[in-house]
C-alpha cells in the first residue's frame, strides 16, 4: 500500500504527461505482483468499490477524535477524506500495514456491515499518505489526473510495446492482470485477445495540410464523409456481449443503456455517438447532457435519445474485417446497418465529389438536414486497411475553420511544472454594454495553449508589467477601454452555459494570435459572440 | 477577569501592544517594533528586528542578526550562552535551546519565586543544525501554535529527504529546485541530504550564501556547495536550494524542466501545495507539530499555558480537555512559517 500511496500522492501534484508516464512505468517495474496489477486496475478506472460513504468515514473518525478538534480541522483543510487521513490518530505497531491486494481482496469479500471495521483497522495501520490513498480507493474515484489511456501508455512504455497492442488484449484480461504483466516483463507470450466483446484499438486521421497535401493526392483514390461532432465510439456486439467503448477503450456502456440495447447484430461498428432524433443528428451540446454520468437518467434518455452514426465495420459474424480495404468494409457495413433497421444505428453517408474544389465547397456547407452537427470532413483512402494508431496518408480530417474572436486578457494564472515560473493560463473577456452605454469586460473563456515559447515569454512579461491585483497564483491585469492586450482566440463551438457569467462556454479555445497592434476597445462585444452559438 | 495567580504572573511578564513586556526587568521579548531593551529568542525576521537599544540573545542569534542587518542593528548587544543566568533589574534571565534554528532559545524569567518561559518558536525532533529543545520547568509556559491543529503531524525527516532523492534518481534529466526558508530550513535540508549520504555538490541561490557560511562557521558541515552559475544542461540531475520566493520566479528558468519542491510544514495540506504550484511537497518544518506541542505541554504541565500566535483555538480546546489552563495572547506581528 505504501508504494501505491506514494504513487498516487506524486501523480496528484504532477502536471506533465511525460512525468506521469515515468512515475507509473517505474511503479510497474518496481512494485510486486499482484499489487502493481491492482494499481493498474485502479488507475484505469477498473476498480470501483463505493464501499464507504462519507457518513461512514465521518462516524469512524468521530469515534477517535474530539468533535470540536475535528470541526476546526475540517474547516481548515476543507476536504473530508484529506482531513480524516491527516487527523486519524496513529496507532504505531497496532497492526501491520496492509498491502493493496489485501485491501482489495478483503473489500471484495466483505459483507455490508463489515466494511467500517475493516476500514478502521487499516486506517490505524497506515500513515497519512496511505490513509488518503485508502479513502480515495474506497470512496470511488482516485482523481489524480490519469486517464486509462495514459496508464496503458505507461504500461506500453514499461513493456516496450505499442499501446494498441495493450488495448487489443486489455478487455480480454482481468485485474490484477498477471498474464498481461508477465508479457510486459518479457517472461511470457502476449496473452490472448480472443474474448467476445473486446475493444479493438482505433484508427485515427491526420489533419490535412491543404497547401501541401491536397495537390499531391488523387481525389479518385479517396472517399469523403462528414466529420460528425459527437464522440467516437466502438459499438461491439459479439456472442451476446454488448459494449460501447470510447475511442481510448474505456467502457462507457453504463451511461448509454438505450444504445447498448439497440446493438442487435454480431459485429464491431466504428461510429459516432450522437443524439439522434428522427434520423437527424443533434449538435454536440445535446450529447453533452448525457456525458460524464455513471448511470443513465430515464427522463434524459427520452428527451436526448442517443444512437450511433456508423462509418466502419471492424468485424462481423466472427470474421475480422480490418485487413480488407475500406470500400469492402463499407459495403459490409451498409448491408449490416440496413439489416439491423434500427433508428439507433444509422449510416454516415458518403459525400460525393470529383475534384478537391467540389469537396472544398461541401466542407463550407453544413450537411443537409444536420446543420451544425458536423465539424468538417473525413477523407479515407478507398484501399485503406484498418490500422490502429494515426498512420500518415490513409485517413485525413479536414476540419472547418474555427471561429475567431478578439478578446481582452483579464487574468493570468501561474502554470505548473515546466511553466511554473510563467503566467501561462489566460482568462479573456469581451465587452458588454449596460443601458447607459457603459462598457465592461465579461470573461468568456480560458486558454493555455496556442502560443509559441517565445510568445509565452512575451505574455508573461506583459502580465508581470501590468498586474493590477493579485489573488494567490492569479493576477488581474490592466484591461479597460484605453488599455489592454487583445488576444485573437480560436474555438470550435459555443454553447449556452448557466455556469458562466457571460452565459456562453467555448469548446477548445486557444490563443490563435496575439494582437499587440489592436486597441482594447476594438475587441469584440458579447452579442457578436452570441451569434456564433451552436 | 484574570485570576489572582494570573495577576501575579502578569506582574512578571505580560502581553502589551509593544510585545511581551517584563515590567520588573523593563525589557521586551521578541518585540515587533524597536524598544529600549529586548531579549531575542531567534534570528527570524519576525522575532528579531533591527533598531533596538540593547539586545540580549545567544551568540549565534547575535551573529545572525549582524549578518542580516549589519553590525549596527542595535546600540548595544550582550551575548548569553545557553544555561547562563543573568540578573536584569531584579529579574533572572536565562536561555535554553529551543531546537528551532541555529541559536534559537527559550527565554526564562524568574522573579519573586515565579518562573515563566517564553519558548519563541520551537520543535522537539532532532535537528542536525542546532541544539535540541530542553524543557524548563515553569509556572507559565508560553508556546507558539503555528501548527496547532491535529491535522499537522510532520512525518519523519528521513522519509521526506528520501522522497527528494528518489525523485532525483527517477528524473535524472531534470533539475530539482527546493524552496527552503533562508535561515534554518535551507541549512537543515542540506545537512539532512548529507546525512542521507548525498555527497554531490548542492547548488544554492545567492541569497543563502551568507547564512550558509555563518552556519559553517558555527560548525555545521554543509559539504560541497556552489552558486547557480553555468549552462542549463549543467543542472540536470542536480539539487538546487533557493528561498521560496525565487522558486516560482523568473530566476528559476535557468534550470532544465525543474521539479519544484518546497520544504515546509504546510506541505501536508494539499490545497497549499496546489496553490503554490509545487510538484514535490516536502513536509519539513522547524515548528512543533500537533504531537510535539501537546507532548510538550503534557511534559511541562505548567500552571498556565499562554499561546502567542498560530492556531490557538484548537490548542486551547485540547488543553481544556486535559484540564490545563490556557489563554491566547493574540500577539501580532509573528508570521506563519515560510510565508514570504
Amino acid at each position: 500500500m505504501r508504494a501505491f500511496a506514494a504513487l498516487l500522492d506524486r501523480l496528484s501534484f504532477t502536471a506533465s504527461r511525460n512525468a506521469k508516464l515515468r512515475l507509473i512505468r517505474d511503479h510497474l517495474a518496481d512494485a510486486p505482483d499482484p499489487d502493481r496489477g491492482w494499481a493498474l486496475a485502479a488507475l484505469t478506472g477498473g476498480l470501483s468499490f463505493n464501499a464507504a460513504k462519507p457518513a461512514m468515514i465521518r462516524q469512524a473518525v468521530e469515534g477517535r477524535v474530539d468533535p470540536e478538534l475535528f470541526r476546526l480541522s475540517y474547516d481548515y483543510v476543507g476536504d473530508l477524506a484529506e482531513t480524516v487521513a491527516l487527523i486519524w490518530p496513529a496507532q504505531h505497531g497496532a497492526n501491520r500495514e496492509p498491502e493493496l491486494s489485501e485491501v482489495i481482496d478483503a473489500l471484495n469479500g466483505a459483507r455490508r456491515g463489515e466494511v467500517q471495521g475493516l476500514l478502521e483497522t487499516w486506517l490505524d495501520a497506515l500513515d497519512a499518505d496511505g490513509r488518503w490513498a485508502l479513502l480515495k480507493l474506497v470512496t470511488g474515484g482516485l482523481r489524480v489526473g490519469v486517464s486509462a489511456r495514459l496508464a496503458w501508455q505507461a504500461a506500453a512504455d514499461y513493456g516496450r510495446v505499442q499501446v494498441a497492442d495493450i488495448q487489443e488484449v486489455w478487455h480480454a484480461q482481468a485485474p490484477p492482470y498477471a498474464d498481461l504483466l508477465a508479457w510486459l516483463d518479457g517472461k511470457a507470450d502476449r496473452p490472448s485477445a480472443q474474448a467476445p466483446g473486446r475493444f479493438r484499438p482505433v484508427m485515427l486521421a491526420q489533419p490535412i495540410d491543404e497547401a501541401a497535401d491536397l495537390p499531391r493526392l488523387d481525389p479518385a483514390a479517396y472517399a469523403a464523409e462528414w466529420k460528425w461532432d459527437g464522440i467516437r465510439v466502438q459499438a461491439v456486439s459479439e456472442g451476446g456481449v454488448k459494449r460501447l467503448y470510447s475511442r481510448t477503450g474505456e467502457d462507457v456502456s453504463a451511461a448509454f443503456p438505450d444504445v447498448v440495447a439497440a446493438l442487435d447484430y454480431d459485429g464491431v461498428i466504428d461510429g459516432e455517438l450522437m443524439v439522434l432524433r428522427d434520423g437527424r443528428a443533434a449538435p454536440f451540446g445535446d450529447l453533452q447532457q448525457r456525458l460524464n454520468r455513471k448511470t443513465a437518467d430515464a427522463r434524459l434518455m427520452a428527451s436526448h435519445p442517443a444512437g450511433v452514426r456508423a462509418y466502419d465495420l471492424l468485424a462481423a459474424d466472427g470474421e475480422d474485417l480490418r485487413a480488407l480495404p475500406f470500400v469492402q468494409r463499407r459495403a459490409r457495413l451498409e448491408a449490416l446497418v440496413a439489416a439491423v433497421g434500427s433508428d439507433r444505428i444509422d449510416l454516415s453517408p458518403l459525400v460525393a465529389f470529383s475534384t478537391w474544389d467540389d469537396l472544398a465547397a461541401a466542407r463550407a456547407a453544413p450537411p443537409p438536414g444536420d446543420a451544425r452537427s458536423a465539424e468538417g470532413l473525413m477523407l479515407k483512402r478507398r484501399d485503406s486497411v484498418y490500422e490502429a494508431g494515426r498512420p500518415k496518408g490513409p485517413w485525413f480530417k479536414w476540419k472547418r475553420d474555427p471561429h475567431l474572436i478578439d478578446a481582452v486578457l483579464m487574468y493570468a494564472q501561474r502554470g505548473h511544472g515546466k511553466r511554473s515560473s510563467f503566467y501561462s493560463d489566460y482568462t479573456f473577456g469581451v465587452w458588454t454594454q449596460d443601458a447607459d452605454g457603459v462598457h465592461a469586460l465579461t470573461p468568456v473563456g480560458k486558454a493555455y495553449f496556442g502560443f509559441t515559447d517565445e510568445e509565452l515569454k512575451q505574455l508573461d512579461k506583459f502580465v508581470r508589467d501590468h498586474t493590477v491585483e493579485r489573488f494567490g497564483p492569479v493576477r488581474a491585469v490592466r484591461a479597460d477601454r484605453t488599455f489592454g492586450l487583445v488576444l485573437e482566440v480560436a474555438f470550435e463551438g459555443l454553447q449556452r452555459s448557466k455556469r458562466h457569467k457571460s452565459g456562453v462556454a467555448m469548446r477548445f479555445p486557444r490563443i490563435n494570435r496575439i494582437r499587440w497592434d489592436k486597441p482594447a476597445k476594438e475587441a469584440d462585444e458579447l452579442p457578436t459572440l452570441e451569434r456564433m452559438l451552436d | 477577569m484574570p485570576s489572582p495567580s494570573a495577576r501575579r504572573f502578569e506582574q512578571v511578564l505580560r502581553p502589551t501592544p509593544a510585545g511581551l513586556w517584563c515590567e520588573p526587568g523593563d525589557f521586551y521579548i521578541d518585540p515587533p517594533g524597536p524598544v529600549a531593551r529586548a531579549v531575542i529568542t531567534h534570528g527570524h525576521a519576525d522575532h528579531a528586528r533591527s533598531g533596538h537599544g540593547a539586545v540580549l540573545a545567544t551568540p549565534e542569534t547575535l551573529a545572525i542578526m549582524g549578518e542580516r542587518y549589519g553590525a549596527d542593528f542595535a546600540t548595544t548587544t550582550q551575548a548569553l550562552a545557553y544555561g547562563e543566568r543573568l540578573t536584569v533589574g531584579g529579574v533572572q534571565v536565562s536561555l535554553a535551546p529551543a531546537g528551532h534554528v541555529l541559536g534559537s532559545a527559550q527565554a526564562t524569567v524568574r522573579c519573586d519565586g515565579i518562573t515563566i518561559t517564553a519558548s519563541g518558536d520551537y520543535k522537539r525532533r532532532r535537528d542536525p543544525t542546532c541544539a535540541g529543545f530542553q524543557p524548563v520547568p515553569s509556572d507559565v509556559f508560553i508556546t507558539e501554535a503555528t501548527f496547532g491543529l491535529p491535522v499537522f503531524r510532520h512525518p519523519p525527516d528521513t522519509q521526506e529527504i528520501g522522497r527528494l532523492l528518489r525523485s532525483v534518481q527517477q528524473f535524472p534529466e531534470r533539475a530539482h529546485l527546493v524552496g527552503a526558508y533562508a535561515l534554518g530550513k535551507a541549512q537543515r535540508v542540506i545537512r539532512l541530504l548529507r546525512e542521507a549520504g548525498y555527497d554531490e555538490t548542492i547548488y544554492v541561490h545567492g541569497a543563502l550564501e551568507r547564512l550558509n557560511r555563518l552556519y559553517q562557521h558555527f560548525g555545521v558541515d554543509l559539504g560541497p556547495l556552489a552558486p547557480t552559475t553555468g549552462s542549463k544542461a549543467d543542472f540536470a540531475g542536480r539539487i538546487i536550494i533557493a528561498p521560496p520566493s525565487a522558486v516560482a520566479d523568473r530566476w528559476s528558468r535557468r534550470f532544465p524542466d525543474p521539479v519544484t519542491a518546497f520544504a515546509s510544514g504546510w506541505m501536508s495540506v494539499r490545497a497549499r501545495v496546489r496553490q503554490r504550484g509545487v510538484e514535490l511537497p516536502l513536509i519539513l518544518s522547524d515548528h512543533a507539530d500537533w504531537d510535539e506541542l501537546t507532548a510538550t505541554l503534557s511534559e511541562l504541565s505548567p500552571q498556565e499555558v499562554w499561546i502567542t500566535h498560530g492556531r490557538d483555538d484548537a490548542l486551547r480546546r485540547w488543553a481544556e480537555l486535559q484540564g490545563l489552563k490556557a489563554r491566547a495572547l493574540h500577539l501580532v506581528g509573528y508570521d506563519d512559517e515560510d510565508d514570504d
